[in-house]
């Protein structure tokens, strides 16, 4: 198979991903958009990396795993403890920092 | 250079006597007793006045010693230069801050700290219902030392420091009773007159610096002789601007007249003897400049002679006896300046018409102060007469006064007076016509002026007011009066009779070579017809306003053009207003204008962008997470497409 069917595929998981960022209000799918929206860009790097043969995308991807990992800690974090204070877990309700 | 000057240059350096290596107390006295006067508060109260005193006495004292000092040695070797210490030191400028001792100096020294004393010990008396007086005797103190650094200082820098000193001290005793706004205003306007002066002395100052690196009289006079005559123009015309505010010489001359508001001891000490003549020594110090620039002298002589009819004129319709006096003062440090002008013989002339001028000024001062202490602060000659019974001390201290201004001989006045009047008929061409004759027409002016003021005080009817009762003032006003009024009667023949002119050779020729010359006139005549000018003008006046039938209205009676104008002091104060006063007022309302709405409204046209430009941008900050998502994606998609439209 090509590289284009997996850069199609990338951005057909990146658009989802975005969307669900910019349409959900619940925060923990908001998250997993975000996730979608990182492992699409992993899908890309690691077509890219088997498109030249080395190894540089594999290694990206990998990092972005482990950030990903760490986002997760701390926006769960975050997120059970906006919970347990304001019961609610919609991202709109908590729009307190602004003008 | 020639021999004499050599001789003081190599006297410079020689060991200074005991007297003359102790004249910096002579500025330290009276400096040290301000001091102590102005802080230590009402404590001083009791004694302030007696320290005052005994400060400028103690002055006079150092000072007599030193001139005995002077003079016992040779002529060539009486000047000195007292080094203080290193005031300014740099590669390119330095500076020993130093007095100089010399013929001219200890001369004014004695003046000022002599005439200081008794001045003191005259207000004392005056002052004494004045509850300020110990601030009185403060400021009086301070005038006195920085009138001595100015005169005593061996450099310009120096100078300028008392110079601004005695500025100082004048704006503070003009002022002295401040809480009358005419009074501030007057001290104000001195104030400020001064500052245009010092401005001259400021620019003669960096000219000096810029072509002979120094300041220093030693220095600069040395060079003057090789020095482009431009440059030596620009100096001797910056001087002259400089003598002029300060000596209130035309065109600067209108703060005089409101000087007066200043207690009459001030008026005597500072507005007619001693600070007022600081523009004369001056001229008469930066000799050496002018005999090397024809131009900047023949300047000095017009200022002289313009400024010695003025004052003239204005004190014959001046109603007011102080401001009258001033007019008179003008009018005679106007014969000073011209004789400066006219050279180093002149200018002997000049130091001597300052002496005896400084005495009986000084004395006619104090005597209208005793009037006024007597007539409960009345000033207008026309309330006074007949009060040459009333107050025989006074009336004889002025009479003597009188006689030395109106150069009567023996008087003083007549020695140094008529010397100038003989000395601005020297020359050739139209210049010793001109200045002669002017001379002498002021000299007859001035007779009649002096005696108009002499009369109206004391012959004549009396014109008192109801509530007036005219006494003579106590001893301690009266007995300087009358040492001053000996100084008015001796101190002219004295001087001249010891050669004062020959004493003071060394300093006004120290760098010029100068030749005996005769007047145009034959010597007799000019004395003679001078006489009979002056008592022409005294008899005029004794018709007028001195004999019995004589009627002298209590209000000023109707008059031509010119008393009119001259009551208003030939409308200085007006051309003033006119030429200065209301452009630079234009201007500055001008400047106020632009300032708030150009300069002001930049900065509040700014402030307001800023904050509408935020009230419209944060609108955009609306807490809610998916509007900022979308903007950040419309942003990267942005992005995106610039950076492939550049690529593609």
């Amino acid at each position: 198979m090509s590289v284009t069917a997996y850069l199609v595929l990338a951005c057909v998981l990146f658009a989802i991903g975005g969307t669900t960022v910019l349409v959900r209000r619940n925060s923990i799918v908001v998250f997993m958009g975000i996730e979608l929206m990182l492992n699409a860009a992993n899908l890309a790097f690691l077509a890219f990396s088997r498109m030249w043969g080395t190894l540089d995308g594999q290694l990206a991807a990998f990092f972005v795993m482990v950030v990903a990992a760490a986002e997760v800690v701390v926006g769960l974090a975050i997120i059970v403890s906006l919970f347990r204070t304001r019961r609610t877990v919609s991202v709109d309700d908590e729009s307190l920092l602004r003008h | 250079m020639n021999a004499i000057d050599l001789t003081l240059l190599a006297a410079g350096a020689a060991e200074a006597p005991t007297g003359v290596s102790l004249m910096w107390l002579v500025i330290a006295i009276p400096l040290a007793s301000a001091a102590v006067l102005l802080l230590a508060g009402r404590v001083a109260d009791a004694w302030g006045h007696l320290l005052g005193v005994a400060a400028s006495a103690a002055a006079f004292v150092v000072a007599a010693w030193a001139f005995f000092e002077l003079l016992g040695r040779e002529a060539g070797e009486r000047s000195f230069n007292l080094g203080l210490f290193d005031w300014i030191t740099g590669d390119e400028f330095s500076l020993q801050a130093g007095l100089r001792i010399d013929q001219l100096s200890i001369s004014f020294v004695l003046l000022v700290t002599f005439v200081g004393t008794l001045i003191h010990i005259y207000s004392v008396a005056y002052m004494s219902h004045d509850k300020d007086r110990r601030r009185f005797f403060a400021y009086l103190n301070l005038f006195v030392a920085a009138m001595l650094l100015l005169v005593l200082g061996n450099s310009y820098l120096v100078l300028f420091v008392g110079w601004e000193g005695v500025g100082l001290a004048s704006y503070l005793l003009i002022g002295f009773w401040n809480y009358r706004t005419d009074y501030a205003v007057a001290a104000k306007k001195a104030f400020v007159a001064n500052r245009v002066g010092d401005v001259g002395l400021l620019i003669a100052m960096m000219t000096m610096f810029a072509h002979f690196g120094s300041l220093s009289f030693d220095d600069v006079f040395a060079q003057a002789g090789a020095a482009k005559v431009s440059v030596l123009t620009v100096i001797g015309l910056a001087l002259l601007l400089a003598a002029c505010g300060k000596s209130a010489q035309f065109p600067l001359q209108s703060w005089l007249g409101d000087a007066m508001a200043g207690p009459t001891p001030v008026s005597a000490l500072i507005h007619a003897a001693t600070m007022v003549t600081a523009g004369v020594y001056l001229v008469v110090r930066s000799g050496p400049i002018y005999s090397h620039t024809p131009n900047a002298r023949l300047a000095v002589l017009v200022v002289g002679a313009i400024t010695l009819l003025y004052g003239a004129i204005v004190g014959c319709a001046k109603d007011d006896m102080k401001k009258a006096l001033a007019a008179s003062t003008m009018s005679q440090i106007g014969y000073m300046m011209l004789a400066a002008g006219l050279g180093p013989i002149g200018a002997a002339f000049a130091i001597m018409h300052l002496l005896t001028h400084g005495f009986f000024k000084a004395g006619l001062f104090l005597g209208a102060g005793s009037v006024m202490h007597a007539m409960q602060d009345q000033v207008n000659m026309r309330r006074f007469g007949g009060l040459a019974t009333a107050m025989r001390v006074t009336w004889i201290t002025m009479l003597l006064g009188w006689l030395a201004i109106l150069g009567i001989p023996p008087f003083s006045g007549f020695w140094s007076k008529d010397k100038i009047i003989e000395e601005a008929f020297i020359g050739e061409g139209w210049q010793p016509w001109v200045f002669g004759l002017v001379a002498m027409l002021g000299a007859g002016i001035t007779a009649f002026y002096m005696s108009r003021l002499f009369f109206m005080v004391f012959h004549g009817q009396a014109r008192w007011t109801d509530d007036q009762h005219p006494h003579e003032a106590p001893a301690l006003m009266t007995v300087p009066m009358a040492i001053l009024a000996l100084g008015s009667v001796a101190l002219g023949g004295i001087l001249s009779l010891v050669g004062f002119a020959e004493w003071l050779k060394p300093v006004t020729q120290a760098f010029t070579e100068v030749e005996e010359q005769e007047p145009v006139l034959p010597v007799i005549v000019i004395t003679l017809t001078t006489l009979v000018l002056v008592l022409a003008g005294a008899a005029l006046a004794w018709v007028r306003f001195g004999s019995r039938e004589a009627k002298v209205p209590i209000l000023p009676p109707p008059a031509g053009a010119l008393v009119k104008a001259a009551r208003e002091d030939l409308f200085q104060d007006t051309a003033n207003d006119v030429f200065l006063v209301r452009p630079g007022q234009a201007a500055v309302k001008g400047l106020t204008v632009l300032d708030t709405n150009v300069v002001d409204g930049a900065v509040r046209g700014i402030g307001w962008l800023v904050q509408t430009a935020g009230e419209k941008v944060r609108r955009w900050q609306n807490g809610y997470v998916r509007s900022y998502a979308a903007t950040m994606l419309a942003g990267v998609i942005l992005l995106a497409a610039i950076v492939l439209a550049v690529r593609l």
